[in-house]
C-alpha cells in the first residue's frame, strides 16, 4: 500500500469515549422481585384483580380497567360452576336431556371466540383477548340466574316456580347484555354496531334458553 | 357519454340476441355489464327477456361499482384478507334480507343487492340464528303439545340443538360447492352470459334462509293445516329467490338440463324445509276415537283426545 506508508499514528493517542447501555429504570417493585414474595401476596393481587371485573360487571360504567388488564381466571370460574349447576337434569333418555358438561363449555368458549372473530373481521378494534375476557365476565349474571332458579327449584316446580325464574333469567339475560354492549361497542366502526351487537344477543339468549329449560330430576 | 354507455348496450344485447340464435357460434362471455339508470333501459328493454332486468340498479353510488374491482388483494393467508368477505354495514344487511323475504320479479338478488361485495356475515349469522330458532321452536311445541298429558314430563331435547347446525351449516355450504362445481362443468362447455363466483352462490343460499326464522316461530302453532301453509308459502318465497338468481345462468345451455338444475335447486330446498317441519316439530294430535271405556255405573263413555 505505497499511500499508506506516510501515514503514521501515534501510539499513545488515547481512544477514550463513552459507552452507554440504557438501562430500563427500576421501578420499586423491580427491586423486590415477585419471586421472592410470599404465596399470599401473588394470589391475593390476582383474586383483588378479578374481584374488581366482577364489581366492574354488577354495576357497568364504562372503565378501561377491564378492557386493559385482562385475565381469563372470572371467565373459567364462572363457566365451569355453570356447567356444574347444569348437569343433574332429568332425562328418560340420554338423547333428551339437557347439555351436558361438555356441551356448555363448548357453547360458551367456542360461542365467545366466534363473536370476538365476528367483530374483528368487521373492523372493531379491540385485541382477541380483551374481548374473550368482557364476554366471560358478563356470564356472571346469568351465573346469578342460574344459582337462583336452583333454589327456587328446590323450593317447588309449579308455574309460579317457572314465571318467576321467566322473570329472573329475563332479567339477568338483559343485564348480561347490556353490559358487554356497553363495554364493547365503542371499539367498533359506527355504521355496524348492531351487526356487532346481534351476536351477543343470540349467545346470552342461548344461555338463558339453557338456564331456563333446566328441569331437576 | 351516457348515450355512448347506451349504445354499448344496444350492441350488448344484439350479440345475446345473435347468440341465442346460433348457440354453437364462439363468443366471447362478459360478465359483469355495465349499469345503466333505469329510465333509459327501460326504453331498450325486449319483450320477454325480463331476466336481463339484472342490470338495474338501485340508487346506490356508482362508487361502489368502481372499487369493486380492487377488492380481494391481500394474500390468503393475511387476516385482511378475511376482512374482506365482512365488509357491509348494517344498512347493507338489511337491504338484503329484506331482498330476500320481499323477492321482486324479474330482479336478480345477486345483481341487484350483493353487486360484487359477497358476505359471510348473512349467511354465518343467519344459519346460527335458524339453528337455535328451530331447537328452540321445536322444544316448545313439543312441551304444548303434550302439556295436559299426565304422563308428560318436560325434556330440554338438547341433542337435537347439535343435529340441527350440522343440517343447516351442511345445506349451507354444501350444496352452493356442489351447483357451483356443477355451474362451472356446464360453463366450461356452453358459454353462459352470466356466471357466478362460489361466494355470491353461498350468499344467495344464506340470505334465502332467512324467511325460515319466522316460519319456523309460526312452526309452534299446532295445526297441521297452518303448518303446511308456511311451509308452502316461505318455500315460494325463498324459491323464487333461488330460481330468479340461478335460471339465468342456466338458460342458455341444454333445456332439459338447465330445467333439472332448477328443479333439483327447488327440490333440495323444499326437503329441507319438510325435514325440519317433521324431525323437530312432533304432530299434532290427530283426532282419534278413542276405544269406548264402560265406565263404572254402567254407561259408555267415548273419551277423544285433542
Amino acid at each position: 500500500f505505497p499511500g499508506l506508508a506516510d501515514v503514521s499514528i501515534s501510539q499513545d493517542i488515547p481512544v477514550e469515549g463513552e459507552i452507554t447501555v440504557p438501562v430500563g429504570s427500576h421501578s420499586p417493585d423491580e427491586d423486590y422481585s415477585t419471586l421472592d414474595e410470599p404465596v399470599k401476596d401473588t394470589i391475593m393481587r390476582d383474586l383483588k384483580a378479578v374481584g374488581k371485573k366482577f364489581v366492574h360487571v354488577m354495576y357497568p360504567r364504562k372503565s378501561s380497567a377491564l378492557l386493559r388488564d385482562w385475565d381469563l381466571w372470572g371467565p373459567l370460574v364462572l363457566c365451569v360452576s355453570l356447567a356444574l349447576m347444569l348437569q343433574g337434569g332429568s332425562a328418560d333418555s340420554k338423547d333428551d336431556g339437557g347439555p351436558q358438561f361438555a356441551e356448555v363449555f363448548v357453547i360458551i368458549w367456542f360461542g365467545a371466540v366466534v363473536i370476538t372473530l365476528n367483530s374483528k373481521l368487521l373492523g372493531g378494534t379491540i385485541s382477541f383477548f380483551q374481548s374473550l375476557c368482557v364476554l366471560g365476565y358478563c356470564v356472571m349474571p346469568l351465573t346469578v340466574a342460574m344459582v337462583v332458579c336452583r333454589l327456587v327449584l328446590l323450593a317447588s316446580a309449579g308455574t309460579i316456580s317457572f314465571i318467576i325464574r321467566l322473570i329472573v333469567v329475563g332479567a339477568m339475560f338483559g343485564w348480561s347484555t347490556l353490559a358487554s354492549t356497553a363495554f364493547l361497542a365503542d371499539s367498533q366502526p359506527p355504521n355496524r354496531k348492531a351487526l356487532v351487537v346481534y351476536p351477543i344477543f343470540l349467545f346470552y339468549f342461548v344461555i338463558s334458553w339453557m338456564i331456563l329449560t333446566f328441569t331437576p330430576q | 357519454h351516457r348515450l355512448s354507455v347506451m349504445y354499448l348496450f344496444a350492441e350488448f344485447d344484439d350479440a345475446a340476441n345473435l347468440l341465442a340464435a346460433n348457440p354453437d357460434a364462439t363468443t366471447i362471455s362478459i360478465d359483469e355489464p355495465v349499469e345503466i339508470p333505469e329510465n333509459q333501459h327501460s326504453r331498450l328493454q325486449e319483450p320477454g327477456r325480463e331476466e336481463d332486468d339484472e342490470l338495474l340498479g338501485t340508487d346506490d353510488s356508482d362508487k361502489t361499482e368502481l372499487l369493486a374491482g380492487q377488492k380481494k388483494s391481500a394474500p390468503f393467508w393475511t387476516f385482511e384478507y378475511y376482512q374482506t368477505f365482512f365488509d357491509v354495514d348494517t344498512y347493507q344487511v338489511l337491504d338484503r334480507i329484506k331482498g330476500s323475504v320481499f323477492p321482486v320479479p324479474g330482479k336478480n338478488f345477486v345483481r341487484l343487492y350483493i353487486r360484487s361485495n359477497p358476505d359471510l356475515y348473512g349467511p354465518f349469522w343467519i344459519c346460527a340464528t335458524l339453528v337455535f330458532t328451530i331447537a328452540v321452536s321445536g322444544n316448545l311445541s313439543n312441551f304444548f303439545i303434550h302439556l295436559g298429558k299426565p304422563t308428560y314430563h318436560y325434556v330440554p331435547e338438547f341433542r337435537k340443538v347439535s343435529i340441527a347446525a350440522t343440517t343447516i351449516y351442511a345445506y349451507a355450504w354444501l350444496v352452493p360447492l356442489a351447483l357451483w362445481g356443477f355451474l362451472m362443468w356446464r360453463n366450461s362447455k356452453v358459454m353462459n352470459i352470466v356466471s357466478y363466483s362460489f361466494l355470491e352462490i353461498v350468499c344467495v343460499y344464506g340470505y334465502s334462509l332467512f324467511i325460515y326464522i319466522p316460519t319456523a316461530i309460526l312452526w309452534i302453532i299446532p295445526q297441521k293445516v297452518v303448518r303446511w301453509v308456511l311451509v308452502v308459502f316461505s318455500l315460494c318465497l325463498s324459491g323464487s329467490v333461488l330460481v330468479m338468481t340461478f335460471w339465468p345462468a342456466v338458460r342458455d345451455d341444454n333445456r332439459r338440463i338447465a330445467v333439472a338444475t332448477v328443479a333439483t335447486i327447488l327440490l333440495l330446498h323444499a326437503l329441507l324445509s319438510v325435514g325440519c317441519l317433521a324431525y323437530f316439530f312432533d304432530a299434532p294430535e290427530l283426532d282419534i276415537p278413542a276405544p269406548i271405556i264402560p265406565a263404572h255405573n254402567g254407561t259408555t263413555v267415548v273419551t277423544k283426545s285433542h
